[in-house]
């Protein structure tokens, strides 16, 4: 076939219109979203004392954590889906929970403290925390990746890793309704290290299956 | 004896030979901005045209930017020390994600440097399955003029081989519209097919190739 054949038969299938990527990937989150909600409701539920908890400045900064992780990286994952566009200049929205828990940290570190540091560290909940975000990280990692591959982003792994930052920000918003362990050490420590896991798996499926 | 041996060709013979371009005082880098600008613009109002559901507009800019695209691909062959030959697949592999991508284009943003970011990005995806070591130079689209290469429409070999592995329907729907240039009413009533059932075809068919070309 040579190119004016081609052009020939793109212009005929004009009148085909594809959604936007925003689109695609919302659908295909909240697809996803059920069987990260499944998981929680079969292993793991919201904490028993969540009604006291509500009084702790330092449960409600959870969410707070997770969701700045999660909303910005869903901007910054449709911005990325345009072939033009650079990451540069949206990185900083992903200092946003980096930020937050520095606050945390070192409000927590002028109160008295509750208990010794490194019990505040370790928690309960370490390695169920380790598991759990990953686990229902992965239907929601699969949704933002089929979401993602409508686009068209210039670094296919960094998509992916954005992908990885979205699912586990969700699925550690579930997950910290359930853990009862409030301190940002905590979070800083354990949250951190499955995000990072999920990111890695991300970043390595994306530079697979984004390339478009 | 003397008069016959060849004198050396030296890399820097260009640099010489450019000059005398330059000392027309015409300022030649500005016409070339100014040409090339003017160019952007239309292409960013026949692909806006194109979106709301021009046809027309849309042949007319694809027409537009092959010879560009051609020039751009060569010379990013070129340096890469490649066959120019290439040059033609990777121009309908641009065309293809073009089609297949351009909801992403934000219409409110310049149209080329999203097509040209397109035609990087398959560029180094060509020369990366050559086991080449790549550095695109982020200035081969942008710079490229279309009358650096000669007005030929080279015929591509993957396109053409992937053709043959589609299902029936797709091929034949695609050899219709394209090497036929049958009319989408006139495919349907030739291939005893629904208008719809066409325009499927057409899409899985073009989409599919995508595809292919992608992962072979």
């Amino acid at each position: 076939m040579d190119t004016d054949q081609l052009i020939r038969s793109l212009a005929a299938d004009n009148a085909n219109r594809a959604p936007r990527v925003g689109a695609v990937l919302t659908m295909a989150l909240l697809v996803a979203a059920p069987f990260s909600i499944l998981f929680f409701a079969t292993f793991l539920g919201v904490r028993a004392d969540v009604m006291s908890a509500m009084h702790n400045p330092f449960f409600d900064m959870k969410f707070a954590v997770t969701l700045s992780l999660a909303i910005p990286a869903i901007i910054i994952s449709l911005h990325l889906s345009r072939p033009e566009a650079l990451l540069r200049g949206w990185a900083w929205l992903l200092l946003l929970p980096v930020g937050l828990l520095a606050v945390a940290i070192g409000s927590e570190a002028m109160m008295a403290p509750a208990m010794p540091m490194t019990m505040r560290l370790m928690g309960r909940n370490s390695r169920v925390c380790l598991v759990a975000i990953p686990a229902m990280s992965l239907p929601l990692l699969a949704g933002a990746l089929f979401g993602l591959r409508h686009g068209a982003p210039s670094s296919p792994a960094l998509a992916g890793a954005l992908a990885g930052l979205v699912s586990a920000g969700l699925a550690a918003t579930l997950y910290a309704s359930h853990c009862t362990d409030d301190s940002p050490l905590f979070v800083a420590t354990w949250y951190t290290l499955a995000t990072a896991l999920v990111t890695a798996i991300g970043a390595l499926v994306g530079s697979k299956v984004l390339r478009y | 004896m003397a008069a016959s041996v060849a004198r050396p060709r030296l890399d820097h013979e260009f640099v010489i030979y450019s000059t005398p371009r330059n000392k027309l005082k015409e300022r030649p880098n500005c016409l070339v901005r100014a040409r090339v600008r003017g160019r952007e613009d239309e292409w960013t109002g026949l692909m806006r045209s194109a979106m709301a559901g021009d046809d027309a507009a849309y042949h007319r800019l694809l027409k537009a930017i092959t010879p560009v695209l051609r020039a751009a691909a060569r010379r990013g062959l070129a340096r890469a020390g490649q066959p120019p030959d290439q040059a033609e697949d990777i121009v309908q592999e641009i065309l293809l994600a073009v089609h297949l991508k351009r909801h992403t284009w934000d219409s409110e943003a310049p149209f080329a440097p999203w097509l040209f970011a397109i035609g990087r990005n398959k560029l180094i995806d060509t020369l990366r399955r050559r086991g080449k070591r790549v550095f695109v130079n982020i200035d081969d689209f942008a710079e490229a003029l279309p009358g650096e290469v000669p007005q030929e429409t080279a015929s591509a070999g993957e396109v053409a081989a992937q053709l043959g592995t589609l299902p029936q329907r797709q091929r034949d729907v695609l050899q219709s519209i394209a090497v036929e240039a049958a009319s989408i009413k006139d495919t349907a009533a030739k291939l005893s097919m629904s208008e719809g059932a066409v325009r499927v075809a057409l899409h899985r068919g073009l989409a599919a190739l995508t595809a292919k070309l992608r992962d072979h």
